[in-house]
């Protein structure tokens, strides 16, 4: 076996928090190697480490078999590592060829090294079938093309490994199909790739070894072609998980929620949302899906009365929102609409408050809180353990302050908050990003119990999967237009992936 | 007729001298502001180099001196900024008010120690300063109509530093937009994580930013103090820095427009003074303290959103965090 890279006993701490622990990792020369694990398993810090981006505290990587030591990307760069980030790490402002020139100028002035560039970039654009126009304005590029230009940009020094981080979370799933289609001819041109993701559908379609890890830690290796789904789930997780949600038929009843002709302009005066509309009944959960920034977040805001709609109308639990109404959150919540907010960390919970005082947010002038003109902690106090009991939060700590739940801790303090406040209609976005797969687990069965208890529920997610599983009719979004509403039983991954990139129900069916 | 295009060249002539240190203060911001670093400290700058240019000139003899040392002043005040603001990621608008006060202070402490003479620092003799320039061929160019008073007054019989002042301005585009420190640096203003990503030191990048800044309101400082004036004079920038930093913004970053804006701010500026007590035809006399108020009125009126709407560099006043 032929190792492209190698590191062994790396570790990396960041305060107390133990990021990395003693990893070892082996990657063949021209092979695609998975990195698997839940958000928050140490993936991404252990890819900076090797970029450079971090410096690990002891450890050592191995590049072609020689010892390295990786202090900058730019040690990272001349090595032969190439890395596309999760964020992208582009100038909207620089043209495509700006952008990938940066740092491998060549030359004081920018003119002596423009013409190789460019050359270089066509080159490549070529060979992997990495399609993008080199004096279009970053700016002006869909997600899609931006990552290609990430990719050139790893590959311009002659890449050898090239690291991926959680390539696909902005994509289609056909935009995902063309980037592992370019990741195969990477791997047969002897490039190793390595990709960093949660999803395992991925890590089984298209990688060839893999690695979990867990808190942390490395917790095994495997050929692809010898394990399962299940088998990652648990090495992820530490147990065994159900990755199939038991959902009953639905039986829809009275129209709960309603959009008419729904509009929204923001401040700028860009159309974000554009005659929208649909309809949710006790029940049954519609389910919104899109590629991220399709106008999801500005759909969850102004149903939550976050935002004003400028045209068009709602219809809440009987009572009808126009424009010119003035809206808040307060008066949508006080019709009965539950709102599980898309950013919990700046929307659902206060983190330098305690956990009590998050459960009442929102509440905090109901009996939840006490009769009187003060708050009356010892209701609060009980209201917040016996909450934690029923949604099961760990650790039962009413005093600890929200920040230091974990992610799906802190999610669940949200749902409990809401979900005890028996909503006529509930608005749900991304509920389990930032979620380990335990929780995940239990947030799903307690959406569909809510369902199965009458609720009308409007889910957001960017996950396909979750989407899919959950809803009993799914609406698609795509340049804050609404591209059809099908039934969940018709839909499949490539008839959405259509819609998600705008072609009409008709013409994807 | 032509005593009022006479007028007005004396005017435009007044405009460029009024706008020198304000077209270096504002090449100086766009260096610092592109790179990401706030510089509210262009005034703090400004004056120290005034007070070092007129001292160092003052006890040498030697204008020169006086210039390199007014630069380093500059340059110095600017690695205190970037101590602060870069290496332990302060605030970089409360590390530009603690700079402009420190210079206010210390100029004048340190001219009443060393000079005794409440805070101002001896008139030079007309050697030791920076003279204005009689350019070729002036009393030739007499002999044309118009043209040869417009090179007369416009462009020839200025000081060195208000050329440097007008070349500083091509120079600072040209670096900016076909040099690779230029690329680097207009990519660390918008996306620093890009530059970190690409193996570039986005430490070092801002200080080479900020000392370019330095050096440049070194030299306008150098400008006040020992080429249009012949001492330093207590708080004499008496708000350049700041006229130059709403120049910056006016022109959106860009060192042409800055430098449009530089021209617009020094042209009130000298019609202020040129049209005190004078009737205009229709207005009948404009108010002095009108004239006077224009650029702040000016400003004002932009930073509220009223003349177009600028587009700051998208990482300015952020501290860079791995």
């Amino acid at each position: 076996m032929n190792t492209a890279l190698e590191l062994k006993n790396v570790s990396k701490s960041f305060g107390l928090v133990k990021a990395n622990k003693n990893i070892n990792l082996a990657v063949e020369a021209g092979s695609i190697h998975g990195i698997i694990g839940e958000n928050g398993a140490g993936k991404s810090t252990l890819m900076n480490i090797i970029y450079g981006m971090h410096r690990a505290d002891s450890g050592e990587i191995h590049f072609g078999g020689q010892k390295v030591d990786v202090r900058s990307s730019a040690d990272a760069i001349e090595h032969g590592i190439g890395m596309v980030h999760q964020h992208f790490m582009l100038v909207p402002t620089f043209t495509v060829l700006e952008n990938v020139m940066l740092g491998t100028e060549g030359g004081l002035m920018l003119r002596d090294g423009r013409g190789a560039a460019l050359e270089r970039l066509l080159h490549l654009s070529e060979t992997y079938n990495l399609q993008v126009n080199p004096h279009a304005l970053v700016s002006d590029l869909n997600v899609g093309q931006r990552q290609r230009v990430e990719i050139i940009k790893a590959l311009k020094g002659g890449a050898k490994v090239l690291i991926l981080d959680e390539p696909t979370g902005v994509l289609t799933p056909q935009e995902a199909d063309q980037l592992f289609e370019i990741l195969k001819v990477l791997r047969d041109d002897g490039v190793s790739v390595l990709l960093i993701t949660h999803k395992l559908s991925e890590i089984m379609d298209i990688t060839d070894t893999v690695s979990i890890m867990r808190q942390g830690e490395m917790v095994g290796h495997r050929k692809t072609s010898e394990t399962s789904p299940q088998e990652l789930a648990e090495l992820m997780v530490g147990r065994e998980v159900l990755l199939e949600v038991d959902r009953k038929p639905a039986t829809p009843a009275e129209v709960r929620f309603s959009a008419t002709n729904l509009g929204y302009t923001n401040a700028q005066g860009v159309l974000e949302l554009d005659d929208i509309n649909f309809e949710v009944r006790a029940g049954e959960i519609l389910g919104v899906a899109g590629v991220s920034g399709n106008g999801q977040t500005q759909l969850m805001e102004t149903l939550a009365g976050m935002r004003h709609l400028t045209s068009g109308s709602l219809n809440i639990l009987g009572t009808e929102v126009t424009a010119a109404d003035q809206t808040d959150p307060r008066i949508i919540r006080d019709l009965g609409v539950g709102h599980i907010p898309e950013d919990r960390h700046t929307h659902g919970l206060v983190l330098n408050f305690e956990a009590r005082e998050n459960m009442i947010l929102g509440f905090h002038d109901t009996e939840l809180a006490g009769s009187g003109t003060l708050f009356d902690y010892k209701a609060i106090q009980q209201n917040c353990e016996d909450k934690m009991a029923h949604y099961d939060v760990r650790p039962a700590n009413p005093r600890l302050n929200a920040k230091n739940f974990s992610g799906g801790n802190q999610q669940k303090i949200v749902i409990a908050r809401e979900f005890s406040a028996n909503p006529g209609v509930l608005l749900v976005g991304q509920p389990t990003r930032g979620v380990d797969v335990g929780a995940i687990e239990f947030i799903h069965k307690q959406l569909l119990e809510l369902r199965d208890a009458g609720c009308a529920i409007l889910l957001v997610s960017v996950e396909l999967d979750e989407i899919m599983s959950l809803s009993d009719r799914i609406m698609v979004l795509c340049g804050g237009q609404n591209v059809g509403i099908i039934d969940s039983a018709d839909a499949d991954r490539q008839t959405l992936g259509l819609m998600m990139a705008g072609q009409r129900q008709e013409a994807a069916a | 007729m032509a005593d009022f295009l006479y007028q007005l060249l004396l005017s435009f002539d007044a405009t460029l001298r009024i706008a020198t240190p304000l077209m270096l203060c504002a090449m100086a911001g766009i260096f610092s502001e592109r790179s990401g670093i706030v510089d509210i400290s262009l005034e703090g700058k400004l004056l120290s180099g005034a007070f070092v240019a007129a001292a160092v000139a003052a006890v040498t003899g030697s204008a020169w001196l006086g210039l390199g040392c007014a630069m380093l002043a500059g340059i110095f005040m600017s690695l205190i900024h970037g101590f602060a603001c870069i290496t332990h990621k302060g605030d970089q608008v409360v590390s530009g008010v603690a700079i402009n006060i420190l210079a206010s202070g210390l100029t004048i402490v340190l001219g009443i120690a060393l000079f005794k003479r409440g805070g101002q620092t001896p008139s030079l003799p007309r050697d030791d300063r920076f003279t204005p320039i009689e350019w070729w061929g002036v009393d030739m160019m007499d002999s044309v109509p118009v043209i040869g008073t417009i090179y007369r007054q416009l462009i020839s019989g200025h000081n060195m530093l208000v050329y440097v002042a007008l070349l500083a301005v091509p120079l600072t585009a040209f670096i900016l937009y076909r040099s690779r420190f230029g690329l680097r640096l207009r990519a660390v203003g918008e996306v620093p994580e890009a530059v970190d990503s690409a193996g570039i030191s986005v430490t070092w990048l801002r200080y080479r930013a900020l000392i370019v800044g330095g050096a440049l309101c070194g030299i306008a400082g150098a400008y006040l103090s020992i080429a249009q004036g012949g001492n330093f004079v207590r708080e004499m920038s008496a708000g350049k820095g700041y006229i130059a930093l709403a120049a910056v913004i006016f022109g959106n970053w860009k060192p042409l427009s800055a430098f449009m804006a530089c021209l617009m701010f020094g042209f009130l500026e000298a019609a202020t003074t040129r049209l005190e007590g004078v009737d205009l035809p229709l207005i009948g006399e404009v108010p002095t303290q009108l004239m006077l108020a224009m650029p702040y009125v000016l400003t004002v009126l932009l930073l509220a959103g009223f003349i177009g709407k600028p587009r700051p560099p998208a990482a300015i006043g952020k501290p860079y965090h791995k």
